[in-house]
Formats: C-alpha cells, sequence, structure tokens
C-alpha cells in the first residue's frame, strides 16, 4: 500500500517546495514586487532557502513522533530544495543588491555576508553526496558528513539576525523552532550525534 | 572667458516657467493678498497655507531652483515602500499600517533654548508661511534613492519664530510615541528606545536646505510617509529625516540620535551621503534608483553630499568626514 502512495506523496512534496518558487515568478513577471524587485526576490528567495532547512529537519522528528518512514524519503529532497534556493539567493544577491561589485570586500569584511556564505559552503558538500551512488561509497562516513547540516542552519541564522536591524521578533521565533528541532535530536539520540565529521 | 558652473540642481532654460505664467501667478498671489487684506478686517481670517488634511491638496509655489529635474519616483513607490519602523520593519509595513496612527489633532511641543516656547497646534505653525514644492533626491543608507516632490517650508523659516537664543547650538527632533497605534512600537524585540530621536547642528537646520515637509506630490503627507510633519535633509541619509514630529527642542549639547544610539560604529550623527565612506553592511558607492527592475536594476553612482554638495559642503569644512561620519 505504501509502495502506491509513495510516488504521489512525493509528487505532493516536489510541488509544495517548488510552489513558492512559481509564485515568486509570478509576483516578478506580474510586477509585483514593488519598486525595488531585486532586493525583494533576493530576501524572499534566502527566507525560503532558511525555511527549506527546518522543513528538512522536522522529517526526523516527524518520522519518529508518526512512526511512518515516508518523511525520510522525502528529507532528501527538501535538503536539495533548500541548496537550490540558497544557490538562487546568492546568485540574485550578486546580480541586483551588490550587482558583482566589491566581491572580496563584501564576502570578506561584511560579516552577514561572510555567515551566509558560510552556510551556504557547508551545504555544498551535503548537495554532491546526495546521491544514491554517493551515499553507497560514503557508507559510514555519510551520516557524520551530512551532519553539517546543523552548522550550516546556525550559521544561516546568525546570517539572517546580523541583518536585522531593529526587530528581532521573526529570527527568535525561528530560533526557538531551530532550537526544538536539536534539542528533540539530543533527548532522543543524544548530543553526540549532533557532531558533524565525527562517527559516533 | 568666464566659465559658469551651472548648479547641479539647476534647470534647462526650456524648463523655465514663462513670464506670462509667472505673472498670472504673481497677480491671482496679489489677488489672494488683496483678499487677505480685506478679510483682516473681519475676525480670524486667514487665506496662508492651511494645515494638511490626509488626502487633501495642498496649495503650493513650486521652486525649481531648489528641484532636480531627474525623474520623480511614482507616486505609488514612494507611499509603498517607506522605512517606518513605528509601523513594522518591512518595507511594506508603513503603507498597510500606519492609518492606525492618529495625526488630527496634532500638536508639536517646542521647548529648550529659545525664546518662544509652548505647545504649537499644525495650524498654528504653517498658517504664517506658504508651502513651497521642492524636488529632492533621497538617498537610503540601504543603497536605495528616490526623487520626491515635496510640500513645505523652509526649516529655517519655522525655527525662526521659535526665536532659539545663542545656547541653541543643536535642534533635536522627537517622532510620535503612541504604540496602541504604533504596533512596531510595541514590539518587544525592538532594539530602538522609541521614541526615534534625531537632530541637526543649528547651522545645518538653517541651511537652506533644510525642509519641513507637510505633503508630497501635491497632497498632505500620507501617514506612511510621515503625517502631518516631516524633516527634510535631502544631504543626508534618509534616517536623518525623521517623520511624524511631536517634539522641537533647541540645545547647548550635541543631541542624541536612534540610530547612533542602537549601532555608534553604523550611524554617525552626521550621515551625511558620502560614497567614500562605507557602511558595515552596505557599499555606499553606488545606488538603485527606484523603481528599479529585474530587467536593469538602475544602478546610479552616488554623490558626495547626494549632489548637495554646493549648498552644504561649506558646514563641514575642516572636519574630518571619516571619522565624523
Amino acid at each position: 500500500m505504501l509502495r502506491l502512495r509513495m510516488p504521489l506523496f512525493r509528487l505532493l512534496v516536489f510541488a509544495g517546495a517548488l510552489l513558492p518558487f512559481a509564485l515568486l515568478v509570478m509576483d516578478a513577471f506580474g510586477g509585483r514586487l514593488g519598486p525595488d524587485p531585486g532586493e525583494r526576490l533576493t530576501e524572499r528567495l534566502g527566507l525560503l532557502a532558511f525555511q527549506c532547512l527546518l522543513v528538512t529537519l522536522f522529517m526526523t522528528p516527524l518520522s519518529r513522533w508518526t512512526g511512518s518512514p515516508v518523511w525520510i524519503r522525502v528529507r532528501r529532497m527538501l535538503g536539495l530544495f533548500a541548496f537550490f534556493y540558497a544557490v538562487l539567493h546568492l546568485l540574485a544577491f550578486l546580480q541586483f543588491v551588490i550587482g558583482w561589485e566589491d566581491l572580496w570586500v563584501a564576502f570578506t569584511k561584511r560579516p552577514y555576508i561572510v555567515f551566509g556564505t558560510i552556510a551556504l559552503l557547508l551545504m555544498c558538500p551535503l548537495a554532491i553526496t546526495s546521491t544514491r551512488g554517493m551515499m553507497r561509497r560514503l557508507g559510514r562516513s555519510w551520516k557524520p558528513l551530512h551532519r553539517l547540516i546543523y552548522p550550516a542552519l546556525v550559521f544561516a541564522w546568525l546570517h539572517f539576525l546580523w541583518q536585522a536591524r531593529s526587530d528581532v521578533g521573526e529570527m527568535m521565533a525561528y530560533a526557538v523552532i531551530a532550537i526544538v528541532l536539536l534539542v528533540v535530536r539530543v533527548y532522543w539520540f543524544g548530543w553526540r550525534t549532533l557532531v558533524p565529521l565525527r562517527r559516533a | 572667458m568666464l566659465i559658469k558652473k551651472r548648479p547641479s540642481w539647476a534647470l534647462n532654460h526650456s524648463e523655465v516657467t514663462p513670464e506670462s505664467v509667472f505673472r498670472s501667478r504673481r497677480r491671482f498671489m496679489a489677488g489672494l493678498a488683496a483678499t487677505a487684506v480685506a478679510g483682516s478686517l473681519l475676525p480670524r481670517f486667514s487665506v496662508a497655507a492651511p494645515a494638511p488634511v490626509q488626502g487633501q491638496s495642498l496649495p503650493f509655489t513650486p521652486m525649481p531652483d531648489f528641484s532636480t529635474d531627474e525623474e520623480k519616483t511614482p507616486f505609488r513607490d514612494v507611499t509603498h515602500y517607506n522605512n517606518f519602523y513605528e509601523f513594522g520593519t518591512g518595507k511594506e509595513d508603513p503603507s498597510r499600517y500606519a492609518g492606525e496612527m492618529v495625526v488630527d489633532p496634532w500638536s508639536v511641543t517646542v521647548e529648550g533654548e529659545c525664546d518662544r516656547p509652548g505647545t504649537y497646534s499644525i495650524d498654528d505653525l504653517v498658517k504664517p508661511l506658504d508651502y513651497e514644492e521642492r524636488i529632492y533626491r533621497l538617498r537610503c543608507v540601504e543603497a536605495w534613492s528616490m526623487v520626491i516632490p515635496w510640500i513645505g517650508i523652509p526649516l529655517a523659516d519655522l525655527i525662526k519664530r521659535f526665536e532659539p537664543n545663542s545656547r541653541a547650538k543643536y535642534v533635536y527632533f522627537e517622532t510620535l510615541q503612541d504604540p496602541e497605534h504604533m504596533r512596531g512600537q510595541r514590539s518587544v524585540f525592538s532594539t530602538i528606545d522609541w521614541p526615534y530621536r534625531e537632530g541637526l547642528r543649528m547651522d545645518e537646520a538653517m541651511n537652506e536646505l533644510s525642509f519641513m515637509a507637510f505633503g508630497l506630490y501635491g497632497k498632505a503627507l500620507p501617514k506612511q510617509n510621515g503625517a502631518p510633519m516631516r524633516l527634510v535633509v535631502p544631504w543626508k541619509y534618509g534616517f536623518k529625516s525623521i517623520k511624524s514630529i511631536v517634539r522641537i527642542r533647541f540645545q547647548e549639547t550635541q543631541p542624541e540620535t536612534s540610530w547612533n544610539m542602537i549601532a555608534p560604529q553604523e550611524y554617525g550623527f552626521y550621515s551625511n551621503v558620502n560614497p567614500e565612506v562605507d557602511h558595515p553592511r552596505w557599499s555606499q558607492k553606488r545606488e538603485r534608483r527606484l523603481p528599479s527592475s529585474l530587467l536593469s536594476t538602475n544602478w546610479i553612482d552616488t554623490r558626495k553630499f547626494n549632489g548637495y554638495g554646493e549648498q552644504v559642503a561649506h558646514l563641514y569644512k575642516g572636519m574630518d568626514l571619516k571619522k565624523y561620519y
């Protein structure tokens, strides 16, 4: 029964994760991104990447709570969506916000950009090793490597926090969600399972 | 040969109002004045600047000498892309929520080193003066800019009426504090210590460019743009142009200003537009002139003092602008 439902479920998740992108493209073509559309586009892509990261991290607790493995089977796809949105976010930032100028200064001197860059760099090996073949090849190292998602999440959050200029309420809400997601893991699996690159 | 440098804000001759039109306006104004004289015989009658009323037009005289001929940012964008953190930190929050603010009646408390302190209603403030229209550039510290036709009065004319004394070295401004109607002020996560505060050195305030706006695009200021009255200092980053002012204080010491209180290494007291001094988060060398689009971002080079150096550079003679940013 699960076999029948799985492709449909995956398709739904795929559509759900792509929907915000479709809406964004429609807003862009419909001129609904305001007078500074590049900035808005960049912001929304960045937020989508961060939200996808959180949703990805929800899959393990969900499968435990529901006792169903379907969540784990869409986890990789969601993680790749986070990467997809993060890459688009970076490209939009370069194209619309800093205009490909002063790149060295921007990426070394401005802490919020540095944090965002680190988050994206941490996600790169995860995206590259997300295929079944790579999973097989890495064997027991695969899981510790993919725990890099935790520092990526922290750096992405700092990247947002550093930009919050006067009101950090939204970032605090995200922090609560992120902390809950990390704490349940510590509770279930021990804190060692949060440490990346080390075989537990 | 004498080469006269055209000031940056100067218009072409083709754009000068024809004399006949100018004269007809003069006649009109003279007519008004005559009516005023006649009117003054009647009890309490005035034809001077009316107090701004939301959504209503204001009478004004265009001031081409104080206006740029650059393309104006459309009304919709000027009124739907705002930083007014009293209503939230999103650019659309002010247009969405500023409607909750009460702007009528409105009074301004004038205090400190001046001979005419007191509480003035908005009618008191505008009545003896005439509105001008000045089309200024507005450069935000976030590296975007607009061109906005403001309606208002020279700040110097307003200040003179309060008769500041010789100890008045600075002028301090304060925005309304009303958490009940300003949702941004209710947020417990806000780092701004409300009310929002700004200030100018006295000679900056008395500069011919400093302007108190009561309207834009010929109408009373929309609430999200700082109704009913806001400062406009076009050679400084936008956050210096404080909105919805309720308090003006003349003081001997440099006032505390909100952004400087939050992050002094990022926002100086002066905050003059200066492409040579980078903000830690944004390069200030260029700006996106709004509206921009995805196909053309509309980058332009940022000019020192936002292109108003001719009028204001002398105020900072001998000052190290890298230190006093």
